[in-house]
C-alpha cells in the first residue's frame, strides 16, 4: 500500500459501504449477511493494523492526514488525521468490530442483515469520530454514531427498551447541544472549524470556562461521569450483548477522547481553573459508584456501574496534571496520569467488552441476568469459569492484567498531586475486588444452584475464540504495556507542554 | 547457560508447568500434570541451589539484572528484573524446596480429588508468583508478585468451590489482603514521589537524602516522609503476613486443602511481608517511629494469637494460630532492627511449620477428613512416622535446645531484650510469655492427636458419611509420597538452626542485603555473648525462655495427660475468658458489624436514595416531565417515530457524505 493511500477514509467508509451491502443482502439471506459482515470487519481490522505499523512515535504531529474542502461556505473541511491518542482507540474500534460480528453470529436470528449493518455502520462512524480533525465533521460523526446504537437497543433490546433509549437519547442529546454551542462559538470567533487551529486560538479565561462547561456537558454524559451517569445502567440492561459490548468498549471512550481533543487543549486555562471539579467528580465516581456496584443484583448493571467507576480513573488521570505541576518541581506524574488514563480506556475496552460477553454467554443459555438465578456455574462450565474469573480479576485491577496498568499509573500520578486523591482512588483496590469477586462467588462458585444451571453447557468454539482473544489481549497489555504507551509519549508530552502555556497571555499580547 | 538464563528459568519453569497442567489438563492427564509440575519445580529448586552455591562459594556478588522493560512513562522506568543477593537466593531455595516437597505430598493427599490437575496447576503458578516476588529488583514486580500470590491463595482456599465456607474464606482472604495492598500501593506511590524511581537500588541509595523531610497529610500534623512510606508499606505486610488487626483471613484460609496450608499459609506466602520489610531495611532503618509500630504490632500478634490457639479444636486451626503467633515473632524481630533474626526464623519456621501442617494432613487423610481433635487420640501406634515427625516439628516450634526453632526464637527474644526502642519492654514481655503459650498449645495438639486413648470408633458399616467420631476404616500410616516429605522436612527442622545460626546472624552473611544502622544493631550486642551453637544451647538452661517452655509442657501434660477432665473444668471456671478466646476476641464479629453491614447499607443508600431517587427521580425524569408538559406534540413525535426519524438521519448523512466523497 502506498503512503498516499487515504487509509483513514478507508477505515471509515469501508464499513459504512459494507453496511449498505450487508443491508442489501436482505432479510432472508442471514448466512450471507453474516459472512459479508465478517469479511468487511475483518478487512477493516487488517487494514487498521497499518496505522500501528506505519505510525511514527517520535512526533506529536497528525499523521495519515487527509484534507479536502467539504462545505466551503462555512469553511467546513473533510479533515482527518491521527496522533498517539487516536491510533489506539481506532485500533480498539476495529478490533471490536470483528469481535461483535462473531459474537452475534448465531445468537442473533432476527433481522440479521440489519443487525450486522448497524454494527458496521457504527464502526465506521466511530473511527470517524477518532479521526476527524474538523469540528463539524467530528460533530456529524459524534451524533450519527448514536443512531445505529438506538436502533440496536430499540430493535434487539429488552422489555424496557423504550424507557432506556429515550433516557439515553435525552441525556446525550442535551449534552451534545451544549457542545454544539461551544463549537459554533469557536467557529464564529476563529473563522475555522479546524480543531488543531483552535488549540492555538487565544481565548479569555471566562470565555474558556463557558466553552469548557459546554464540552463538559457532552463528554461527561458520554463517558459517563457522576452525576450524569444514570442512563448507562439502563441502556446496558436493555441492550443486546453486542450493543453493550460496543457501548462499554468504545462509545464511553469517546467521552474521554473528547476531553483530550477539546477540553484540555482548546480551553487549557479553564481546565486548570476547574480541574478541582473534574477531580472531585472523578473521585466520587470511583468511591460512590464502587459502593453502588456492590449491591447490584443484575450482572449487567453491576458491570455498568463498575464501568462508571473505572471511567473515574480516566477523568482523574487526565485532569491530575495541573495538581502535579503545582505540587512538584519536576512535574513528574503529569504524563503518567494522562497515559494512565489512555491505558485505562483501552484496557477497560477489553475487560468490559469481555465481561458483557460473559454475561451474554450465560444469558443466551438461561435467559436471566440476575445474580440470584445462578450459582455453581463452574461445575458445568469450567472453561467459561476460568475465563470469567480472569476477566473479573482484571476488572479488580490484578497486576499482570491490563486492568492493573491504568489504575496503577493514575494512582501513582494522583499521589504526586495530593495524598488524599491517591487515597480515595486507591479505595478501588478494595471496592473493585469486593464487587467483582462477590459476583464471582455467587455466580461461578458454590453448589449448582438450580436446574437451569445444571443444564448448562460449556462455551462452544465460537465463544471460546472471542473470549480467548480478549484474554490474550488483557494479559498482553498487563505483562507488556510498553508498545501501547510508546505510541502516546510524543502526543502526551506535546499536550502537557501546551496546557502549561496560558492562552490568555497570548490574548493580552494582541 | 548464562546466569541470566538460569535466573529466568527459575520462575519460568513452574509457570510453564502450570500452564501445561492447567490448559492441557485433559491431554496430559492426572499423572502428566503431576510429573510436569514436579519436574518444573524440581529443576527450579536445583537451579536455586546452584545460585546459592555460586553466592556462597564462588564469590558471585550481588546481581542486579534487568529482564525486560515493562514500560517507560514520564521518564520513570518500570522494569521486570532480578536482584540476586544472599537474601533472595536464600528465599529462592526455601520457597522452591518447600514447594517441591508439597508437590510430592500432593500426589498422596489429593489422590482421589477430581480437581487434581487444577490443583497442580495452581501450586506451580504459586511457585512462579512467589519466586517473582522474592527475586524482584523493583517495586513494580514486587507488587506483581505480591498480588499474584494473593490470587493463587484465593483460588486455592476456595479450591473446593462447592463448599460455601471455602469460597467465602477465599473471598475474605483476598479482600483483607486488598486492605493491606491498599496501604502497600500508597507506599509505593510515596516512594515514587520521594525518589522518582521504582528500582530498589536507586531508592535505597537516595533514602538517606529525605531524612528530616516532612509532610502534613492531615493539616497541622507533620509526619516524616520516611515514616509515611514505611508505615504504608508495612500495612501491606500486615495483610500478607496476617498481623493483627488484618489477621482474620488466615485462620479461615484453613478451608483450603492441607498441602496449600503448608506451602502458602505457613511456609512461604505469609512470610512475604517479613521478607519485604527485611528487603526494605535501608528505608525502615531511617524511621524509629515506623519500627516501633512494626514491633508493637508484631508483639500484639505473637502473644494474643497464640492464646487463641489454646482453645481451638480443629487441628489445622491450632497450627494456623500458631503460624500467626510465629509471624508475630518475626515481625517483632523486624521492629527491633534484627532483620536477620526475622529471616532466620522465617527459614526455620518454613521447615517445621510445613512439617507440622503436612503431618496434620497425614492425620486428616488417615481419619477420612476428620479435623476435629476431639475425635482423635492415640494415633501414635497406627501412624509412627507421622507421630515422630510431629514430635520433631513440635520441639522445633517450641524452641527446644538444639532444634531449629530454638536458635531462631531465642535470638529474637534476646534481640528484643537488647533493644532500647520505644516500647521494647512491652514487646519483650509479649515474646517471653508467648513461649509458654506456644509450648502449651503445641503439646496439647500432640497429646490430643497422638497420645491417650482413641476417641473415635471404627464401624465398617457406617457408610460414606459417618457421624463425627465414627470411622469406616481403621486409620493407618499414610503412603510414602506423604511420609517421605515429612522425613525430608524433619531433618532440617532439627539441624538447620544449629548449622546456620552463626553465618546468618552473627558473621554478617546477610549484610549484603540488609542494612542496620550501628546504633540499632541489637544482634551485634547479642553476638557478643555467642560462643557457638552448642554453647548457646547449654546456656539456654539458665534462661527464662527454656523454663517457660518447660512450664508450658508441664501444664499441658497435667491438663491433657494426667487429668484429662481438667480442661473442661477450667473452661467452666472461667467462662468469660474461655468465650473470649473461643470467639477469637470477637474480631470477626466486630468487622462483620462495622464494615460488612455498613458497606452494604451505604451501597444501597447511595443506589436507591441518591441514584434512583435524587438523580433519576428528580433530575432526569423530572426534566423529562417538564419538557413533556411544555410540548406534548414534540414528545409524541419523538417516542412514536424515533426509528424512522433515526433512519432518515442516517440516510441523509450517508447520502451527503457519500455523494461528496465520490465526487
Amino acid at each position: 500500500m502506498t503512503s498516499n493511500w487515504p487509509i483513514l477514509s478507508t477505515l471509515i467508509w469501508l464499513p459504512i459501504f459494507g453496511a449498505v451491502v450487508v443491508l442489501a443482502a436482505g432479510e432472508h439471506r442471514a448466512a450471507l449477511s453474516r459472512v459479508l459482515a465478517l469479511i468487511v470487519a475483518g478487512l477493516t481490522f487488517l487494514l487498521s493494523i497499518s496505522l500501528f505499523t506505519g505510525f511514527d512515535t517520535s512526533t506529536a504531529a497528525m499523521q495519515f492526514s487527509e484534507l479536502k474542502p467539504w462545505i466551503e461556505t462555512f469553511h467546513i473541511n473533510y479533515a482527518l488525521g491521527v496522533d498517539g491518542f487516536s491510533v489506539p482507540l481506532i485500533l480498539l474500534t476495529t478490533f471490536f468490530g470483528v469481535l461483535v460480528v462473531i459474537a452475534g453470529w448465531e445468537v442473533i436470528t432476527d433481522k440479521v442483515h440489519q443487525y450486522m449493518a448497524c454494527f458496521l455502520l457504527m464502526e465506521g462512524l466511530m473511527v470517524g469520530v477518532f479521526a476527524a480533525l474538523d469540528a463539524m465533521l467530528f460533530y456529524a460523526f459524534f451524533e450519527a454514531m448514536l443512531i445505529p446504537m438506538f436502533l440496536v437497543i430499540g430493535i434487539w433490546g429488552g422489555p424496557n427498551k423504550v424507557y432506556a433509549t429515550i433516557k439515553f437519547f435525552l441525556y446525550t442529546f442535551l449534552g451534545s447541544v451544549f457542545m454544539l454551542i461551544s463549537l459554533i462559538y469557536l467557529y464564529l470567533q476563529s473563522g475555522t472549524w479546524s480543531i488543531l487551529e483552535w488549540h492555538q486560538f487565544p481565548l479569555a479565561l471566562n470565555v474558556q470556562k463557558w466553552l469548557f462547561l459546554g464540552f463538559l456537558a457532552a463528554f461527561s454524559v458520554k463517558i459517563p461521569m457522576w452525576p450524569v451517569h444514570t442512563w448507562l445502567p439502563d441502556a446496558h440492561v436493555e441492550a443486546p450483548t453486542g450493543g453493550s459490548v460496543i457501548l462499554a468498549a468504545i462509545m464511553l471512550k469517546i467521552g474521554g477522547y473528547g476531553f483530550i481533543r477539546f477540553s484540555l487543549p482548546v480551553t487549557p486555562d479553564a481546565a486548570a481553573a476547574l480541574d478541582w471539579l473534574i477531580i472531585a467528580l472523578s473521585l466520587i465516581a470511583v468511591v460512590y459508584i464502587g459502593f453502588v456496584a456492590l449491591v447490584q443484583e443484575d450482572m449487567k448493571k453491576l458491570i455498568a456501574y463498575s464501568s462508571i467507576s473505572h471511567m473515574g480513573f480516566v477523568t482523574l488521570g487526565m485532569f491530575i496534571a495541573f495538581g502535579v505541576f503545582q505540587n512538584t518541581d519536576s512535574g513528574r506524574g503529569a504524563a503518567l496520569g494522562v497515559e494512565g488514563a489512555m491505558v485505562q480506556m483501552i484496557s477497560h475496552g477489553f475487560i468490559s467488552g469481555a465481561l458483557f460477553l460473559c454475561v451474554g454467554v450465560l444469558y443466551d443459555r438461561v435467559h436471566s441476568r440476575m445474580i440470584k438465578d445462578y450459582g455453581g456455574v463452574a461445575h458445568k462450565m469450567p472453561w467459561f469459569a476460568a475465563l470469567a474469573v480472569l476477566f473479573f480479576m482484571a476488572n479488580s485491577g490484578l497486576p499482570g492484567t491490563s486492568g492493573f496498568v491504568g489504575e496503577f499509573m493514575v494512582i501513582l500520578a494522583a499521589f504526586q498531586a495530593n495524598f488524599w486523591y491517591a487515597f480515595l482512588a486507591a479505595l478501588t483496590l478494595i471496592l473493585g475486588a469486593a464487587y467483582s469477586l462477590w459476583l464471582v462467588k455467587r455466580v461461578i462458585f458454590g453448589k449448582v444452584a438450580n436446574n437451569d444451571v445444571a443444564m448448562l453447557e460449556d462455551i462452544n468454539a465460537r465463544e471460546a475464540l472471542v473470549l480467548g482473544v480478549l484474554a490474550v489481549a488483557v494479559l498482553l497489555v498487563g505483562l507488556w504495556p510498553a508498545p501501547l504507551v510508546d505510541l502516546m509519549h510524543a502526543s502526551v508530552d506535546s499536550l502537557l507542554q501546551h496546557i502549561q502555556q496560558p492562552k490568555t497571555v497570548l490574548l493580552g499580547g494582541q | 547457560m548464562s546466569l541470566k538464563t538460569i535466573l529466568i528459568l527459575i520462575p519460568l519453569l513452574p509457570l510453564l508447568a502450570a500452564a501445561v497442567a492447567g490448559l492441557l489438563r485433559n491431554q496430559v492427564g492426572r499423572a502428566g500434570s503431576h510429573w510436569v509440575t514436579i519436574l518444573g519445580v524440581a529443576i527450579s529448586f536445583a537451579l536455586s541451589v546452584y545460585v546459592l552455591y555460586l553466592q556462597m562459594y564462588q564469590g558471585l556478588g550481588t546481581q542486579n539484572i534487568s529482564v525486560y522493560t515493562w514500560m517507560v512513562a514520564d521518564g520513570i522506568k518500570f522494569e521486570i528484573g532480578f536482584l540476586i543477593d544472599h537474601l533472595s537466593s536464600l528465599m529462592m531455595v526455601v520457597v522452591s524446596f518447600i514447594s517441591f516437597m508439597v508437590h510430592i505430598y500432593t500426589i498422596g493427599y489429593m489422590a482421589d480429588d477430581p480437581g487434581y490437575q487444577r490443583f497442580f496447576s495452581y501450586i506451580a503458578l504459586f511457585t512462579f508468583s512467589m519466586l517473582m516476588l522474592v527475586m524482584s529488583n523493583n517495586f513494580l514486580q514486587l507488587f506483581f508478585g505480591w498480588e499474584a500470590v494473593g490470587l493463587v491463595s484465593y483460588l486455592l482456599i476456595g479450591f473446593w468451590f462447592d463448599r460455601e465456607s471455602a469460597v467465602y474464606a477465599g473471598l475474605k482472604a483476598f479482600l483483607v489482603n486488598r486492605v493491606g495492598d491498599f496501604g502497600f500501593l500508597l507506599g509505593i506511590a510515596a516512594v515514587l514521589y520521594c525518589f522518582g524511581s521504582m528500582d530498589y537500588f536507586e531508592v535505597f541509595a537516595a533514602a538517606p537524602g529525605i531524612e528530616g523531610q516532612s509532610v502534613s497529610i492531615i493539616p497541622g500534623v507533620e509526619w516524616q516522609w520516611i515514616t509515611v512510606i514505611c508505615i504504608c508499606l508495612f500495612i501491606g505486610a500486615m495483610g500478607k503476613s496476617a498481623q493483627a488487626p488484618l489477621h482474620v483471613w488466615l485462620p479461615d484460609s484453613m478451608e483450603g486443602p492441607t498441602p496449600i496450608s503448608a506451602l502458602i499459609h505457613a511456609a512461604t506466602m505469609v512470610t512475604a511481608g517479613i521478607f519485604m520489610v527485611a528487603r526494605m531495611s535501608p528505608l525502615f532503618e531511617l524511621s524509629e517511629a515506623a519500627l516501633s509500630f512494626v514491633m508493637l504490632i508484631g508483639a500484639l500478634t505473637a502473644f494474643f494469637m497464640g492464646l487463641v490457639g489454646i482453645v481451638q479444636n480443629d487441628i489445622k486451626r491450632v497450627i494456623a494460630y500458631s503460624t500467626l503467633s510465629q509471624l508475630g515473632y518475626m515481625t517483632v524481630a523486624l521492629g527491633v532492627s534484627a532483620y536477620s533474626a526475622a529471616i532466620f526464623h522465617l527459614g526455620t519456621h518454613a521447615f517445621f511449620k510445613a512439617l507440622l501442617f503436612l503431618g496434620a494432613g497425614s492425620v486428616i487423610i488417615a481419619l477420612h477428613h476428620q479435623q476435629d481433635m476431639r475425635y482423635m487420640g492415640g494415633l501414635r501406634k497406627q501412624m509412627p512416622i507421622t507421630w515422630i515427625t510431629a514430635w520433631v516439628g513440635t520441639l522445633a516450634l517450641i524452641g527446644f535446645p538444639f532444634f531449629a526453632g530454638f536458635y531462631s526464637k531465642d535470638a529474637i527474644i534476646e534481640a528484643v531484650h537488647a533493644s532500647s526502642r520505644w516500647g521494647a519492654g512491652v514487646a519483650y514481655w509479649a515474646v517471653l510469655l508467648g513461649v509458654i503459650v506456644t509450648s502449651f498449645y503445641s503439646f496439647r495438639l500432640l497429646y490430643l492427636t497422638f497420645h491417650g486413648k482413641p476417641r473415635y470408633t471404627v464401624d465398617v458399616g457406617a457408610g460414606h458419611h459417618p457421624p463425627d467420631g465414627v470411622l469406616q476404616h481403621a486409620p493407618k500410616e499414610s503412603p510414602l509420597v506423604v511420609t517421605v516429605p515429612l522425613i525430608l522436612l524433619a531433618i532440617p527442622s532439627i539441624v538447620i538452626g544449629y548449622l546456620t545460626i552463626d553465618p546468618v546472624l552473627f558473621t554478617g552473611w546477610l549484610s549484603d542485603s540488609i542494612t542496620v544502622l550501628p546504633q540499632n544493631d541489637v544482634l551485634a550486642a547479642v553476638g557478643e555473648h555467642f560462643h557457638g551453637p552448642t554453647a548457646m544451647a547449654q546456656h539456654a538452661l539458665q534462661t527464662a525462655p527454656f523454663w517457660l517452655m518447660l512450664g508450658g509442657f508441664v501444664l499441658a501434660t497435667l491438663v491433657y495427660m494426667v487429668r484429662p477432665a481438667l480442661a473442661g473444668t477450667l473452661a467452666q471456671r472461667f467462662p468469660r475468658l474461655h468465650a473470649l478466646l473461643e470467639n477469637k476476641f470477637y474480631v470477626d464479629e466486630l468487622y462483620q458489624k462495622l464494615f460488612i453491614g455498613n458497606t452494604l447499607r451505604i451501597g444501597n443508600g447511595l443506589w436507591k436514595k441518591a441514584d434512583a431517587g435524587l438523580i433519576d427521580g428528580w433530575l432526569v425524569n423530572g426534566s423529562a416531565k417538564l419538557v413533556g408538559s411544555l410540548s406534548a406534540r414534540v414528545r409524541t413525535w419523538q417516542s412514536g417515530f424515533l426509528f424512522q426519524y433515526a433512519f432518515a438521519m442516517i440516510i441523509g448523512l450517508i447520502g451527503i457524505l457519500a455523494i461528496w466523497v465520490m465526487l
